[in-house]
């Protein structure tokens, strides 16, 4: 195969539920490994919170929407020879396979390089794939492609209830389900035939019970395979991979049963002919006494090839964390022609790609869940994958890794120890697939509950289970007995943390430690090499362990840690990685050794060559600890920390690191005390005369409803020290108050509960760095959402629009000494609220917020003004001025672009949550529309989140009265773009009198029909307008099936009567949007 | 459970947990890279004379099956774990590894951190070592005491005493049919179908056989005799055989001289295929050197790189001696180099057909990928079985 000379790399576009950061880890190495062969990479990607979309990862960088057109123009522009669609997710396969239909790569000759048109088409479409699998003797499951639900009725009367439902060419199993009665089916089948972009489902057998395999296998163009990984899930089949435990390798496959299936995916892969890397599912035949089958089990055991995904997916990221193998940097030079013997392997720097890596630990992957912020979401878990992110945890045990990992979760401060206080009762424990089976299973175990049964109930095998009990008996053992060497050297063996040890043994965590280090007992660490230490290998990657021998010995030079995010979930995403990423490459500039402590596998963080040296590790006072002084060595002098890039997880081990005698540089604990603790926070306002919504901190319901009396109604209510607004609302009543009170409580675990005057203004935002004696303001941006929409939820366009020079000035001056005062170094981010000016005519800012440390807009402002904000922050931090890094404070002269950022939520895949905006955030995700005005930036930005709304597209509204004057001037342009409009009846009464015709559609849904949900599910409506008044009152219920229904179906559904303005302007857009490399528009 | 401590002769010690039987035995501590396959392993006759580290450190999730055991007895002398699986689950499992390990008197060791022990031996090449549940020094003693590993003819020590017919040995010992066989027939594509008729009938000459190389014969219609070590060229021939197999087996070749001379006899007179030992003893007798590895290859992931057809696979590995192809006849060429160190993998003669792998085609454990290599023995029998 020849060499191209220039190769397009697609993006996945926004993070969602089923495709998170991850992509970002793989597309950052893709362009890294085609730009070492010599290859002109160009990227594109709408995504600005990644590593990949930096101006120097790859040669040209397009922050474009990702649809069929907009690539064209792209391909027009730069005449690639060849496009690599597998590292861009399902959004970069679909989108090939798209612009292959659409004969755009013919018209162009650009090549499909990877994987050719023809395999992607037989690994996704079910029909020709087990037509393949039937050609290579692999079983097939039994199932029927169908396009209608009722051949889907017919195909599941064939095949017999239950059946498992999956869409095809979705990502995440979008969609999907399984249906144990004819209701489930057609309920399932008619969301998964809207969800699949063929209107093509697969009916299949369920294997309820079943072992879930995985192989990551990979292939070159000469036809060499290898597998690189294999993987067991310990919830079994009918729970997604991506929603599953799984563990790495397998456990308890014999040596025939794991050559069996990797025989077979090779073989797959082989005929597949895919160049590159490929994951392959397989389900196997569980022990008899967990669900019997048909067949002996002599014989070798029965398995169904499952799932093909026949480019670089989750699990192979995960696969690339659990072994040290590159599989997208491979997978990427494999695409330029290169065979797996030629491609050297950076861990032994003298081997080469070609062989399989060996592992001597044991890894557990487990999904981070979202459930934390939507209580109320449906948390079965089923074919649709839910989690937003996910942890892994290395050690030389199953019960030491699943302990760690678990301890990474930071679901609250939920450790296995935990236990929903309902389960008391042994009988009230729900052992079905949810996300606290694992808790649900200890605390069976714990109430002994045998195991045979468990296993019979759950499918989960038995060897999970006995794990678990040992970990159960263990925690017995420190219940009853002294706290001896011995035994606590078991636990910590089995990965409990010191605080899990002091809890049971009636200790505090800091006695344990204590305790531990007399006894000398202290983790080492191993490195994750890939050959099981056969050879010598240079990868600084490292996990702990309590064993006897330390590999990660110190190393001469200045070190400084940068503390990570941890897992993905909402509130804190890929944008903290990529100011993690940033810090550690900006101390490495500065001549300091860059240490990296995280615990998400899906990163570019967590690559190891990324940082000088990576500790895969719980974010956890612990383990933080112990790396620190892991790093001392024998001067006893620990490095510096940094705290302020890892988000909400980093900032909040700035106090028990300075308790504990650490140092940090940056932001001192003090200071982001200053900005958290409310109190402190006030007082400090009050002393620099800036003002802030009035409000108090509060502890009781008594003190809130007094504090809410004294300020006024409508306010703010939401918990300190917690991310993403979780638990925020706004609160337009006492009665509402004595309900909300109650939640915030929960979730701000014991600390304040912060009531604020709700302002409603126009919110702006902005990111400082500060140096300790001048600030830098690289930007102001002003949301599209007036406050109260969380300002992760909430459209930001840079520069301001609405703004006038002298509140420019006000916030500026603001900030600045709302910066020097609090004695921040490094970033520092504050929300404002801008009140139209009143009768003084002075300009109205309001403090909402200060973030003392990277904000989710680090890395938007970054790219648009061209200003390297980690950089130039991790300097001032290290003692270098801003001024002899070539800055001056102040604003930063404005760009003469516009860049509007852009949520983008996950909602079709979360069952039962409500989507309005509100000060809670719900989105997962964001885009980028960047342009040389205002309109078609706003109209890429809304285009790249599916919000854009086209001319004569038919529209529901449902306005609540408040918003029914301010919508009237929307409701007119569209009656004005040709939309046919629908209401429900408030709204349509409303439309009567103003003489604009409409149907009205009754929200009544067990009268007469069609009802508002009819009417979205059947497609006579294709966009939905629904302003609901508040959370706790009738209109917000009323409107919560008009909002699932329009999630489900997939179709915009405007919630704010902002988004929605921006949305009707745009419509009918008089300039065409460019198409332009990101330094071309920063140029300008 | 008591306690024991593993002792290299280097003076390092490990403390750790006696497991199976208790005692003291004495050996060269080499390691294993595959995660799974610990009961192959153990019952694989080329660890004779050896401590068997595992580098994976949960060893025995999923119990023990005699049916794939690859011979009738437990072959390393010691086994070195992180830990022996206090849980273990799995359709086929008839008992724990524990209690295999003590039923079949294994002197084991876990608790240990087997990956400091194979950084060691990585660093310092194998070493002689024992596992015991005596003091340091007296342990030291009996290290040194122990004779060195290279100059015992262990493959002597395990090959059959007897002759014996495959078929029938197999019928005796109720050796139930091996899943393993099956599965690979399922897998394993033959490069062509096996010729319809009379079975070929293939003498295997026993330097240390595992099961599943019978096994892959015989799922190829062959027939198979196993021969002791010691069969001369004579005994081997009179049997007209259509093949002869040389078998792996443990220990240094060098110690082999009888067979390599044997072993040259058969070149040219009758298709020769040989295997790991097999492999060495041919390649000496044409003319090559064979040296020490510095810690051997043991693994189920080592990449060989076919040279006539630049292919790579991933194979099954067991050896501690190479071959030098220097002084390598020039009828010979090598016709497999291993990608990580540059090692010999495989030599083909060309006008003879001679063929020899380092490598375990048979896995067991290990990945199946190099299976053909029966199939190839096959044609190459069928070919030569066309001339004559």
């Amino acid at each position: 195969m020849t060499k191209p000379e220039s190769v397009l790399i697609i993006g996945s576009g926004a993070i969602v539920i089923g495709q998170a950061a991850e992509f970002d880890y793989a597309g950052t190495q893709a362009c890294k490994a085609v730009r070492e062969e010599g290859v002109r990479s160009i990227l594109v990607n709408s995504n600005p919170a990644t590593i990949m979309t930096d101006l120097d990862v790859a040669d040209a960088v397009y922050l474009e929407p990702l649809t069929v057109p907009t690539i064209e123009r792209i391909i027009a522009r730069e005449r690639p020879d060849g496009l690599l669609p597998t590292l861009g997710g399902q959004t970069g396969l679909n989108l090939a396979v798209d612009l292959a239909n659409a004969g755009i790569l013919e018209k162009y000759d650009v090549k499909l390089l990877g994987t050719p048109l023809e395999s992607i088409r037989r690994a996704e479409d079910r029909e020709l794939f087990n037509d393949l699998l039937a050609k290579i003797g692999e079983p097939v499951l039994e199932s029927e492609p169908c396009e209608t639900v009722e051949a889907c009725e017919a195909a599941a009367e064939r095949i017999g209830l239950p059946v498992v439902i999956r869409p095809a060419y979705t990502l995440g199993g979008t969609g999907g389900g399984i249906a144990f009665t004819p209701e489930e089916l057609r309920t399932i089948a008619t969301s998964g035939l809207s969800a699949s972009p063929i209107t093509q489902v697969l009916i299949e057998r369920y294997l309820g019970g079943w072992k879930e395999v995985e192989y990551e296998v990979m292939r070159d163009g000469a036809g060499n395979c290898v597998t690189i990984c294999n993987m067991e899930n310990l919830d079994p089949m009918g729970v997604h991979t991506g929603d599953s435990i799984v563990v790495a390798p397998s456990q308890t496959l014999t040596d025939k049963d794991y050559q069996m299936l990797r025989s077979a995916a090779l073989r797959i892969i082989d005929e597949l002919g895919i160049e590159g890397g490929c994951n392959i599912q397989f389900s196997m035949a569980p022990r008899k006494d967990v669900r019997d089958w048909e067949g002996d089990p002599s014989e070798p055991l029965p398995y169904f090839v499952i799932e093909v995904n026949p480019r670089v997916s989750r699990s192979s990221a995960l696969a690339s964390k659990a072994t040290g193998y590159p599989i997208a940097r491979v997978a990427a030079k494999i695409a330029c022609g290169k065979t797996l013997d030629e491609i050297p392997n950076a861990v032994t720097q003298r081997t080469t790609a070609a062989f399989e890596p060996a592992l001597d630990y044991c890894v557990v992957k487990i999904p981070r869940w979202p459930f934390d912020k939507f209580a109320l979401g449906d948390r079965g878990l089923g074919t649709q994958m839910k989690a937003t992110g996910e942890v892994m945890a290395i050690d030389r045990t199953f019960e030491g890794a699943l302990n760690k990992a678990v301890r990474s979760l930071e679901f609250g401060r939920r450790t296995l120890l935990w236990e929903d206080p309902a389960w008391r009762d042994a009988k009230a424990i729900n052992l079905s697939a949810t996300d606290t089976r694992l808790w649900a299973l200890m605390a069976a175990l714990r109430r002994d509950v045998p195991i045979a049964d468990l296993a019979t109930e759950t499918g989960v095998d038995p060897w999970f289970l006995e794990r678990l009990q040992r970990i159960v008996t263990v925690e017995r053992r420190l219940l009853s007995e002294p706290l001896d060497g011995e035994l606590l050297l078991e636990a910590k063996q089995m990965g409990f943390s010191d605080e899990m040890v002091g809890q049971l043994a009636d200790r505090l965590a800091e006695h344990v430690r204590e305790l531990r280090l007399q006894l000398g007992m202290r983790p080492v660490y191993k490195m994750v090499d890939t050959c099981a230490a056969e050879f010598d290998a240079f990868t600084p990657y490292f996990y702990s362990t309590y064993e006897q021998e330390n590999e990660a010995t110190p190393e001469p030079g200045v070190s400084t840690v940068v503390l990570g995010s941890g897992p993905i979930r909402i509130g804190q995403g890929i944008e903290f990685d990529y100011a993690s990423v940033h810090a550690a490459w900006a101390l490495q500039d500065a001549g300091r050794r860059a240490i990296l402590v995280n615990s998400n596998p899906e990163t570019v963080s967590t690559d190891f060559d990324t940082s000088d040296r990576l500790y895969f590790e719980p974010l956890d006072e612990e383990a933080v600890r112990n790396i620190l002084e892991n790093e001392a060595g024998e001067t006893g002098e620990t490095p510096t920390s940094i705290v302020q890039f890892g988000g909400q997880t980093a900032v909040n081990l700035a106090e028990p690191l300075w308790r504990a005698g650490q140092g940090i540089i940056g932001s001192s604990a003090e200071a982001i005390d200053t900005a958290e603790d409310r109190e402190l926070f006030e007082r400090f306002l009050q002393n620099l005369g800036i003002p802030q919504p009035p409000g108090a901190a509060v502890r009781t319901l008594e003190e809130g409803l007094k504090t809410a009396q004294t300020i006024g109604y409508p306010v703010l209510v939401r918990p300190s020290y917690v991310l993403g607004g979780r638990a925020m609302e706004i609160v337009q009543n006492p009665r509402e108050m004595v309900g909300f009170l109650a939640q915030a409580a929960e979730a701000a675990e014991g600390r304040p509960i912060l009531i604020d005057k709700y302002l409603e203004g126009r919110e702006v935002e902005v990111d400082a760095i500060c140096d300790g004696e001048r600030v830098l303001i690289p930007g102001i941006m002003e949301h599209i959402e007036r406050a109260g929409v969380h300002s992760g939820d909430s459209m930001a366009v840079y520069p301001p629009v609405h703004l006038d020079d002298e509140e420019r000035e006000t916030i500026c001056r603001h900030t600045e000494q709302i910066v020097l005062g609090m004695g921040a170094i490094g970033l520092t981010n504050i929300q404002y609220v801008v009140l139209p000016r009143d009768a003084s005519g002075a300009p109205q800012v309001y403090v909402l917020e200060v973030n003392p440390r990277a904000s989710r807009t680090v890395p938007f402002i970054s790219k648009v003004t061209g200003v390297p904000m980690v950089q130039l922050a991790v300097r001032a931090m290290c003692g270098e001025s801003l001024e002899s890094q070539g800055y001056e404070g102040g604003l930063w002269p404005e760009k003469n672009l516009v860049a509007v950022k852009a949520p983008v939520f996950s909602m079709s895949k979360l069952a039962e949550v409500d989507t309005y905006l509100g000060p809670e955030m719900k989105s997962t995700g964001e885009v980028m529309g960047i342009d040389s005005a205002y309109e078609p930036a706003l109209a890429k930005a809304l285009l790249a989140s599916d919000l854009a709304v086209e001319p004569g597209t038919p529209v529901l509204l449902s306005l609540s009265d408040r918003t029914k004057a301010e919508a009237l001037p929307l409701v007119h342009a569209l009656h004005d773009a040709g939309c046919d409009l629908y209401a429900t009846e408030g709204t349509g009464a409303m439309l009567d009198a103003l003489g604009i015709p409409s149907t009205v559609v009754t929200k009544v849904l067990s009268g007469t029909h069609p009802n508002v949900v009819d009417v979205i599910e059947d497609g006579t409506v294709r966009c939905v307008l629904n302003t609901p008044e508040g959370r706790l009152t009738g209109s917000l219920r009323d409107g919560f099936h008009i909002r699932r229904a329009a999630a489900e179906k997939r179709i915009p559904c405007f919630t704010s009567i902002d988004t929605a303005r921006a949305a009707i302007e745009t419509m009918r857009g008089t300039v065409t949007p460019e198409v332009a490399r990101l330094d071309e528009y920063v140029a300008r | 459970m008591s306690s024991a401590r593993l002792v290299l002769a280097d003076g390092s010690v490990f403390e750790g947990r006696a497991v199976g039987a208790t005692g003291s035995v004495g050996g060269e501590v080499v390691f294993n890279t595959s995660m799974t396959g610990y009961q192959e392993m153990l019952t694989d006759p080329s660890y004779a004379g050896q401590l068997l580290t595992l580098t994976y450190p949960m060893i025995g999730n999923y119990g023990v099956d005699t049916a794939v055991e690859e011979s009738g007895k437990i072959q390393p002398r010691g086994l070195i774990v992180r830990e022996v699986a206090p849980v273990s689950s799995h359709p086929r499992s008839t008992s724990d590894l524990a209690t295999f390990l003590a039923e079949r008197e294994v002197v084991a060791i876990d608790g240990v951190d087997t990956r400091a022990i194979t950084r060691r031996i990585r660093r310092h090449g194998v070493m002689l070592g024992v596992i015991t549940n005596e003091p340091v020094e007296e342990a030291l003693e009996r290290v040194r005491a122990l004779p060195g590993y290279d100059g015992i003819d262990w493959a002597s020590q395990v090959s059959t005493a007897e002759q014996y017919g495959w078929e029938g040995f197999a019928e005796k010992h109720e050796l139930r049919p091996a899943m393993e066989l099956r599965a690979n027939k399922a897998v394993v594509k033959p490069e062509r179908a096996p010729a319809a008729g009379r079975p070929k009938h293939v003498v295997l000459i026993d330097g240390g056989v595992k099961r599943n190389i019978m096994r892959s014969l015989v799922a190829r219609n062959c027939e198979v005799t196993v021969l002791p070590i010691d069969a001369n060229a004579e005994n081997v021939l009179a049997l007209k055989p259509d093949g002869v197999l040389w078998s792996p087996g443990p220990g240094d070749p060098q110690v082999q001289n009888a067979q390599v001379e044997e072993t040259g006899k058969l070149i040219g007179a009758v298709p020769l295929f040989g295997i790991c030992l097999g492999h060495q003893v041919i390649a000496r007798a044409l003319g090559a050197d064979t040296f020490k590895l510095p810690f051997g290859h043991r693994g189920g992931n080592h990449p060989v790189r076919d040279e006539r057809t630049g292919t790579v696979t991933i194979t099954a590995q067991n050896h501690g001696y190479a071959v030098d192809p220097e002084g390598l006849a020039a009828t010979a060429e090598v016709s497999h180099v291993n990608l990580n160190d540059g090692t010999v993998e495989g030599l083909t003669m060309r006008d003879e057909p001679v063929m020899t792998i380092q490598y375990h085609s048979e896995a067991s454990p290990g990945p199946l990928d190099s299976m053909g290599m029966f199939d190839r023995f096959v044609q190459m029998m069928d070919s030569a079985g066309g001339r004559r």
